[in-house]
């Protein structure tokens, strides 16, 4: 028994040959929410108030794709989504948001201020305004990195997904250093205090050129977000896959139904999905942790109460 | 094999003093939905070409709320949802937020079929309706004069923004009475969705769900139906469709559920059903639909009724509300 948190920054194909000047950036967020949330947790903060607070921080870091940094569709624009739950399975979500600065707050506002749970695009963005969260012009979200990434998925003619799908042989060669770059994904964070108050959040801004008003598995509830008594969940990877597994929620019924352990039942779901297609952070009731993958790699990064305590992108074999 | 069964609601929730001639009409519209997927099952259709037929036949019909007939958001017009999921590989296909697309389960069904997504949403998948060339008619084709009656009545009777669900003072014991559902009187209350759910008899399970949503919504609001393991799940051992209160069903992943005590917990198809019912809603009102890959067909809801009908390969067909 004790607190735990753990925090991703997507997971995929992330080459082993990630240059240093992209890897560090990334690494020191990673660190820096970790640092964030542990003494959030110290202060003894609700675990809701904790993965808000660190998913803003992430949505904040232009380094990962959601709020700023957020990849762009086939238009150019940017369409944000978000959704948040806690252990007393009270939650919100949010799609097609162009303007919020934080989609996980405004997530959080519609579980806390609305009768419903999930508000979508205009109906979202007229909600934001009226509960006065901070909105920006969308150029704000919008980095050369991305504009850049979207013309590479136009030029090989297909819809990257966050950066898990394989590239076709005849451009990986050319676009090998570019998608070296494009190794950012889905944020999220799961964390439980010493009581065993638990809570999930995760943000996105979806994939490379996908189609307008396209739902990734981000905002779906038992899908890339999952809270109950027993653990807290967020998921990263391909979302149509994580749909169709129903990922986030199926790690707590393998531990209410079957019995497992958080990492059985974490290992067992990450197993059944295809692989380089899913990763996953968890955290038990007990103050447990589970960080993983099938992909090349996750970036990740966790803490307990007893001290332990690591920030990873590959498996260990690889760091 | 246990060959083939067939499930059609058209929503939990039912007003215990709805007049008997309107009983009788969505019993009528049940039992055609069931004869068109029971003929289609009998000519080898596979299911998950049932479950988008006889969706569409609910859809096109005003009588329940979805497609035409569609409740309507506080500002007056339509905006519809669906989702559907083909068992044997887990494809699926959801889409929300349409106010012109004449049957949106067939577009969830393009969703699936012809995009690289699984979900599309309002202006985007209005698009995409267009490039695909299905059906479009004008939002005013959606909505009955009935409609419009139900939403100024919610309006006047406080609208859902004094839902019980919503924490704060104003909360108060007599907005739990039962028959209210999502806050409003059940006289008022428009089921919300129609849902079809088949297993063929070559074992395949598909299930569709599809609604026009809560009467008085917020713009943008987005309901269990068309979320895949919330309002519709399928996978190789049952199909589920869910109908009642959406916040509850997609706190309680309703549909996806049923499916998962099954594979986790060994239980049978209507142990599975009466389970979720009781144990997985909370203080949430609802109903489903499921059938198992071995034929078998279950029903479950702890509303005040709910409009269902199912029929099975042996002979078996019942319809009914309450």
């Amino acid at each position: 028994m004790g607190w735990a948190i753990a925090l991703h920054g997507g997971a995929g194909d992330i080459p082993l040959s990630l240059p240093p000047e992209r890897r560090q950036p990334r690494e020191e967020t990673l660190r820096r929410c970790l640092q964030i949330g542990v003494q959030a947790l110290k202060s003894q903060k609700p675990p809701l108030d904790v993965v808000e607070l660190v998913v803003r921080e992430l949505e904040n870091c232009p380094h990962f794709n959601a709020g700023r940094g957020s990849v762009l569709t086939t238009k150019g624009t940017v369409e944000m989504e978000a959704s948040i739950m806690d252990g007393t399975k009270r939650c919100g979500a949010v799609s097609g948001l162009t303007t919020v600065v934080n989609p996980i707050s405004l997530a959080r506002l519609v579980m806390e201020k609305t009768p419903h749970i999930y508000l979508a695009f205009d109906g979202a963005e007229a909600f934001a305004k009226e509960q006065g969260v901070e909105t920006t012009d969308s150029s704000y979200f919008i980095t050369p990195q991305n504009i850049e990434r979207l013309q590479q998925a136009k030029e090989a003619n297909r819809v990257q997904i966050d950066y898990t799908q394989p590239l076709p042989q005849a451009t990986e060669q050319e676009t090998e250093n570019a998608n070296g770059d494009s190794q950012i994904g889905t944020v999220g964070c799961v964390a439980v205090d010493n009581h065993g108050n638990l809570a999930s959040a995760t943000s996105t801004g979806g994939l490379v050129n996908k189609m307008l008003g396209r739902i990734g598995d981000t905002p779906l509830i038992g899908a890339g977000t999952y809270a109950n008594h027993l653990c807290a969940i967020s998921a990263t990877g391909k979302g149509e896959a994580i749909i169709r597994g129903s990922v986030a929620r199926d790690v707590a019924a393998l531990m209410e139904f079957k019995g497992l352990s958080l990492e059985e039942a974490a290992a067992y779901v990450v197993e059944s999905v295809p692989r380089g297609n899913v990763g996953l952070v968890a955290v038990s009731a007990s103050g447990e942790v589970a960080m993983p993958y099938n992909t090349t790699g996750m970036f990740r990064a966790c803490a307990t109460e007893d001290g332990y305590s690591e920030i990873a992108i590959w498996s260990s074999k690889h760091d | 094999m246990g060959g083939w069964a067939i499930a059609v609601h058209g929503g939990a929730g039912v007003d215990p003093n709805l007049p008997l001639h309107r009983q009788e009409d969505a019993k009528k519209l049940l039992t055609r939905c069931l004869d068109l997927g029971i003929h289609a099952l009998r000519s080898n259709h596979s299911a998950i070409d049932v479950v988008e037929l006889v969706v569409r036949e609910l859809e096109t019909d005003p009588l329940f709320n979805s497609g035409r007939g569609s409740a309507l958001t506080e500002e007056g017009n339509v905006e519809m949802e669906a989702s559907i999921m083909d068992g044997p590989k887990r494809r699926c296909g959801a889409v929300s937020g349409l106010t012109t697309v004449k049957n949106p389960v067939s577009l969830a069904r393009l969703v699936m079929d012809k995009s690289p997504h699984s979900y599309l949403a309002f202006s985007g998948a209005e698009k995409f309706a267009r490039q695909q060339g299905v059906e479009i008619v004008s939002n005013d084709y959606f909505i009955t004069q009935e409609n419009v009656g139900l939403l100024e009545l919610a309006k006047e009777a406080n609208s859902i923004w004094l839902d019980h669900r919503v924490p704060s003072e104003t909360c108060s014991a007599s907005v739990e009475t039962p028959l209210q559902m999502n806050g409003l009187p059940i006289s008022l209350y428009a089921p919300e969705t129609v849902g079809c759910v088949v297993v063929d008899s070559e074992g395949r399970c598909a299930a569709a769900t599809s609604t026009g949503g809560l009467i008085n919504k917020k713009i943008g609001r987005i309901g269990d139906s068309p979320l895949i393991g919330s309002g519709t799940y399928a996978c190789d051992v049952c199909g589920v469709s869910c109908t009642g209160e959406g916040e509850a069903i997609i706190r309680g992943t309703l549909a996806r559920e049923v499916a998962a005590v099954m594979e986790y917990k060994g239980l049978g198809l209507q142990e599975a059903v009466n389970y979720v019912i009781e144990e997985r809603l909370d203080e949430g009102k609802a109903g489903l639909i499921a059938v198992s890959s071995n034929g078998e067909v279950a029903c479950g809801f702890n509303t005040t009724g709910m409009f269902r009908g199912c029929a099975t390969e042996d002979g078996f067909m019942e319809v009914g509300i309450w």
